[in-house]
């Protein structure tokens, strides 16, 4: 007997979506599987090991890298999440007024502009600074992410903002709390998901950046991603794949919550 | 009455300003107000150690197609420069066209999964692009290196004798270009197909359509605004590369955003640099222009 009609088939593209599915995650599969490789390469398995886990945690310059990555991906995304919640409670469930384009625009800036042109001109800007001032700490690279985590954080935020109900805040105000106690108990317990998914998202692009890291950074800045690009020159080791890993397994997981948390809205 | 009203449109403007506030302080200071910045610096004359000397010029706008020649002061086009900018434009049109290839089926395969199951396919869809551009670059590098997987198993199995040179080629940067980008020729093609309704389909059938006829006349219009999204999205961000072309060009096969990158580093023209970035700018917001006004049909056409 003919198999019945399916009218959704398409020839041939059941297989070349499960090969995109399959050639999407074997390199970083074997990525991973390498950095527990017991030899020195990264094409010859050789046993299971932890031993490029153990060099990289014992690697000085790894570790203040990583501590120089958590630090900056704290204070950006702190910066930009605050700063993305005040500018989400400005821009919805409130009139079109004028100068608002403009301000969307200055948002998304970051997402707009290549990221090469963005870092070109902070390096350009913060140069001027150095000179002027002398400082050459920290605060730039914090600075830089926290301007284009921005939107990523806005996004999350605004959108379960816009999903919100105004009647539990008028409900509030009619039993006469005021504006800030109607903000601290009504408003931001409901938006409270909406904030930690936007800092996770905020969290994860610091974290990952390289281009803009790499420009900015002074002498002895290193962030995780630097380090490695840095690293290339050099002959590769699984130490590499397991720093990677490890890495790998922060966005993920972040990620992944941050997917859940924006999606129960019901 | 009116002054009350007016009074209170005051402080609602002066409350929406002061909460906008410090996302806009930090966005001038690093983000927009630095892109002034290199406007300036684009007119300036290089200073000798990098850096700029305050005088007016022409000269870094000149240069980004132009040259003169040092001795006979002869006008002649900038081959190398130009060939950079050909090299970006045709590799980003052609991972573009090569991940439309691959996203197109992806994105048609996920819709017609399903309702429950859908989530967890873009899931998986989205998760390798939310991960370090680095290190998935990297595992590109690893799989096609000279003592990588590929070569490895290829040279194991007899296939061939010595390994193939993959790494370090306009292929190379491609691969690892569709490769990073992938997801997001996916995501809006399948946020059009998500919508589409299957009876037309089924309605080209019974009007004695092939397979093909229903894919190219049927489903491929209705979801086209999706294919521009998409397109844009994977063209953009791979005409200012610079990871993957560094990674996986091997100093070479130079693209624009590493181009720029020489002006700051061994090239010392910091203005050439900055004309450069402008250019790339430039490109980049005429795509983007091209995109909202694609955008901008599709919402009248899903009104109309």
């Amino acid at each position: 007997m003919a198999k019945p009609f399916d009218i959704r088939k398409q020839t041939g593209f059941t297989p070349l979506a499960i090969l995109c599915f399959v050639l999407l995650y074997l390199p970083i599969i074997l990525l991973v599987v390498y950095s527990f490789n017991a030899g020195s390469s990264i094409a010859l398995w050789e046993g299971f090991s932890l031993r490029w886990y153990a060099s990289a945690w014992e690697n000085e310059a790894v570790q203040a890298a990583t501590i120089r990555s958590v630090v900056i991906a704290s204070a950006a995304s702190a910066l930009a999440t605050t700063a993305a919640v005040l500018a989400a409670l400005a821009t919805t469930r409130v009139k079109p007024w004028r100068g608002q384009g403009a301000v969307f625009a200055m948002i998304n800036q970051p997402l707009m502009v290549p990221e090469i042109v963005t870092a070109v001109s902070l390096l350009i800007f913060f140069a001027m600074i150095k000179v002027q001032t002398g400082y050459t700490g920290l605060w730039y690279l914090i600075l830089a992410h926290a301007a284009f985590c921005i939107p990523f954080a806005y996004m999350p935020i605004r959108a379960r903002l816009q999903g919100m109900d105004l009647t539990l805040e008028q409900a509030a105000s009619d039993l006469y709390a005021t504006p800030w106690q109607t903000f601290r108990r009504i408003t931001l317990p409901q938006l409270f998901p909406g904030i930690l998914a936007g800092a996770m998202l905020a969290f994860v692009i610091s974290l990952d950046d390289v281009v803009i890291t790499e420009f900015v950074k002074s002498a002895g800045q290193d962030t995780l991603p630097t380090y490695m690009l840095g690293q290339l020159r050099r002959n590769i080791t699984p130490e590499v794949n397991a720093i990677s890993t490890a890495l790998l397994a922060a966005s993920i997981i972040l990620v992944v919550a941050f997917f859940f948390l924006s999606r129960t809205r019901k | 009455m009116s002054d009350l009203s007016a009074a209170r449109t005051a402080t609602e403007r002066r409350n929406r300003w002061l909460l906008l506030s410090p996302a806009l302080l930090i966005l001038i200071f690093a983000a927009a107000g630095p892109l002034l910045i290199v406007v300036v610096y684009s007119f300036l004359t290089p200073g000798d150690y990098g850096g700029v000397k305050p005088e007016f010029s022409w000269n870094a706008w000149f240069s980004v197609v132009m040259e003169r020649d040092f001795f006979t002061e002869e006008l002649t086009f900038a081959d190398a420069h130009l060939s950079i900018f050909w090299r970006s434009l045709k590799l980003s049109l052609m991972t573009t066209v090569a991940a439309f290839v691959f996203g197109f089926p992806t994105a048609y395969f996920i819709a017609t999964r399903p309702k429950r199951s859908r989530d967890a396919w873009m899931l998986l869809i989205m998760i390798p692009f939310w991960t370090n551009l680095l290190i998935r670059t990297f595992a590109i590098m690893e799989l096609i290196r000279a003592e990588g997987t590929v070569n490895t198993l290829l040279l194991w199995l007899g296939i061939i004798d010595a390994p193939i040179q993959m790494l370090f080629t306009e292929f190379s940067i491609m691969l690892g270009m569709v490769y990073v980008y992938l997801p997001l020729m996916v995501l809006p093609i399948y946020a059009s197909m998500e919508r589409f309704d299957f009876s037309l389909v089924e309605a080209g059938y019974d009007l004695y359509a092939t397979r093909w006829k229903v894919l190219t006349k049927v489903i491929f219009p209705l979801v086209k605004p999706g294919v521009i999204a998409g397109s844009i999205l994977v063209f953009v961000p791979c005409l200012g590369a610079y990871v993957t072309p560094r990674v996986l060009g091997g100093g070479k096969n130079l693209m624009l955003g590493n181009l720029i990158e020489l002006q700051f580093g061994q090239g010392r023209n910091w203005p050439l640099g900055a004309a450069l970035s402008l250019t790339l700018l430039a490109i980049v917001m005429v795509a983007l222009l091209f995109y909202v006004r694609a955008a901008g049909q599709e919402g009248e056409k899903s009104h109309g």
